[in-house]
């Protein structure tokens, strides 16, 4: 019945529409479209262009100004970077990054894992109960766990250990992380555990051959938001790990340079930078696992 | 053949666990050396003694020398420890627990996959939380008391209950307003997928890159001298006066509100285009087939079918407004008037060292987020049950 109606309507609204040329129409629509967009880009491209001037002239003139005189004399350096990933110490902070990082990912992960698949495929007494409590921590906002974990860790020597963040990171990321494995291991098909456990395999064989290698998106999904947030925290990186040059992060090392540098633009935009590169990178290779990591974990942020 | 095949499961029966034990000393020792504040510097420098390298290993005991070589020694440790470990862990003890008899076997299992989550979770989240909602109802010597709740209706503290409002009602109005707006706006053109990218970038920026990135939009110079920020040299270009944003208040709170609608407002449109484009086409064909204009359409007819992701976006960011702390702690550190819950609670406890008024706006804070986690939960479940 629809179907062939369709056509007639949208030739319909085409001619109704065509008496205004199609340009002069969107005009308005590509416009704010365009204005959208610049003012969602312009504050980044400042810092990334404010980093790679001259300081000279970073005080005395807008950063626009380079961009219509880009072939003056000493307009461009890097020295900015230099400096602050030598004598700034945010080189130092990236590798601290990375260490914090890759096992604040990799190890929430693989214990929430490793849980989901137990709530949602091994039947064992309080499970329901268990699940509902696990699920429910997702209201408890990180602040409150500050004062109690930091005696804690100051009782254990944990304080400014990268053990001690991993550890936190894991407990803060998993409520969401079983959440979501859980949502997307319990829709697997059942036959493939029946099958499974017809043909002899073990819990530990059908979770290492059935359902991580079917969970790979919604793993890889959560892995980019951890890692993001991870990466981009401020604030358990300086409850926990503390300023210390040794073990301190991107986030700290930049607020630091806040403090210290405050009004040299020069060094604050070529930190910032580095600190912005990883996401950065990851939003442009992985941009579709990105997207799908950001909504997945929207709930926590 | 069929003696090879009765021995070899028989043998990796024992050769996994044997392995994974193996594996999980190391970690052991790897953890002790992660422990150790010198860690990497005296590890290496052992590593050196043993090279016959006695120079090198005096300067790295010392603080110099290759200290570089010893951080990514240190780092190399660590993510071995960190990702190969908790494999270890899993899968040695799950070995182990399958050596045992099966009724043993099917009973603690289980508790193996989920008790380290469980345990975790009991450690960083369950008891802090007990423990600092008892902590906000005692004083420093262990005494009942309210006081620490009582603080919140001094004005300074109605000041900051103030601004957290209008963060909550302008951070999250603001992007799920611009979000919805922009969705529908590139929805229509024909470079969608670029315009959404630029938008939807600033979601991969950190909080204290973005509040730099800002804190240059917002650069203030005394009137007559050159403005270097953008915002300013504009205000300047038309005549006016240059203003210091983030100094100024009340024009701070919006200034910083502005930073997180940037950043957010991203993460909005991403969600609401893919709802806009799950509205099925029949409806709004016969939409327009009614007489609806383009505005009405998208107002009366998709904002409503939307709903669900509406409520999904609204309440995600509202939690993250209602705990916002990275802006205010690096663009002014909350001493202008702009300060916020979360802020204060940090320099309660960090600062004024006052545990108690720390925990009772940590308190604060959970029961602010409580509902908004319900709505958001309950939602999801529903639109679970929906699709």
């Amino acid at each position: 019945m629809t179907a062939p109606a369709q056509p007639i309507v949208n030739r319909r609204v085409a001619r109704f529409s065509a008496w205004q040329p199609r340009f002069l129409r969107s005009l308005p629509l590509r416009l704010s479209v365009l204005a959208i967009c610049a003012i969602w880009t312009l504050p980044t491209l400042g810092l990334l262009v404010t980093s790679v001037r001259n300081p000279l002239h970073i005080t005395t003139s807008g950063w626009w100004t380079a961009l219509l005189n880009p072939f003056a004399p000493n307009q461009w350096t890097l020295s900015n970077y230099q400096t602050v990933i030598s004598s700034d110490g945010m080189g130092n902070a990236f590798i601290n990054s990375l260490i914090v990082t890759l096992p604040s990912t990799v190890i929430p992960i693989t214990i929430a894992a490793f849980a989901a698949y137990a709530f949602a495929w091994i039947p064992f007494r309080g499970r329901g109960i268990l699940f509902t409590i696990v699920v429910g921590l997702l209201v408890v906002p990180i602040q409150m766990s500050l004062i109690p974990i930091l005696q804690i860790y100051s009782a254990g020597n944990l304080y400014g250990s990268f053990l001690g963040i991993w550890l936190a990171h894991t407990g803060f990321g998993l409520p969401l992380a079983v959440f979501l494995l859980y949502n997307f291991i319990s829709q697997l098909p059942r036959d493939l555990f029946e099958s499974a456990a017809i043909d002899g395999a073990s819990h530990l064989q059908a979770f290492t051959r059935i359902v991580l290698p079917l969970s790979v998106p919604a793993l890889g999904a959560f892995a980019i938001f951890q890692f993001l947030w991870v990466w981009n925290d401020l604030l358990v990186a300086l409850v926990f790990l503390g300023p210390g040059a040794e073990v301190r992060v991107l986030p700290t090392a930049l607020f630091q340079l806040i403090g210290s540098r405050g009004g040299s633009w020069h060094l604050l935009t070529a930190g910032a930078f580095i600190t912005m590169v990883v996401p950065l990178v990851v939003f442009l290779a992985l941009q579709r696992s990105f997207v799908r990591g950001i909504l997945a974990g929207s709930v926590k942020s | 053949m069929a003696v090879a095949r009765t021995e070899n499961p028989g043998r990796s029966r024992f050769l996994l666990p044997i392995a994974g034990l193996i594996g999980l000393g190391l970690c052991g020792a790897g953890i002790l050396v992660l422990l150790d504040r010198q860690g990497g510097p005296h590890l290496l420098a052992s590593i050196y003694d043993l090279l016959g390298n006695s120079a090198g290993a005096t300067a790295l005991r010392n603080g110099s020398g290759d200290q570089v070589i010893a951080k990514i020694l240190l780092a190399a440790i660590a993510l071995a420890v960190g990702v190969g470990g908790i494999w270890l862990l899993f899968i040695g003890v799950g070995s182990l627990v399958s050596l045992l008899r099966p009724t043993w076997r099917d009973r603690i299992l289980p508790w193996v996959f989920v008790g380290p989550a469980l345990a975790l979770l009991a450690v960083f989240l369950v008891y802090p939380a007990a423990g600092t909602i008892l902590r906000s109802f005692v004083d420093d010597h262990g005494q009942f008391t309210l006081r620490n709740y009582a603080v919140m209706t001094d004005p300074e503290f109605i000041q900051i209950l103030r601004n957290n409002i209008i963060w909550l009602i302008l951070g999250t109005g603001g992007s799920v307003l611009l979000g919805l707006v922009f969705a529908g706006l590139f929805d229509r053109i024909r470079r969608e997928s670029l315009a959404k990218t630029l938008v939807f970038l600033p979601l991969a920026i950190s909080l204290v890159g973005a509040s730099v990135i800002w804190g240059f939009v917002y650069a203030w110079q005394p009137a007559g001298q050159p403005q270097i920020g953008l915002l300013n040299a504009i205000v300047v270009g038309f005549g006016g006066q240059p203003i210091p944003w983030l100094t100024t208040s009340p024009i701070n709170v919006f200034a910083e509100i502005v930073i997180m609608v940037w950043l957010q407002t991203g993460f909005a449109m991403v969600v609401l285009s893919a709802a806009i484009k799950g509205v099925s086409g029949e409806i709004i064909e016969a939409a327009r087939l009614d007489g609806a204009s383009e505005r009405q359409l998208f107002l009366r007819v998709i904002v409503p079918m939307i709903r669900g992701s509406i409520i999904t976006v609204a309440t995600t960011i509202a939690i993250v407004t209602i705990k916002i702390f990275d802006i205010v702690y690096v663009t002014t550190g909350g001493r202008f008037n702009d300060d916020v819950v979360a802020n204060r609670m940090f320099h309660e406890i960090f600062q004024f060292f006052d545990d108690g008024r720390g925990a009772a706006l940590a308190t604060l804070l959970f029961v602010a987020v409580l509902p908004v986690m319900y709505i958001n939960l309950s939602n999801f479940r529903r639109q679970q049950r929906g699709s």
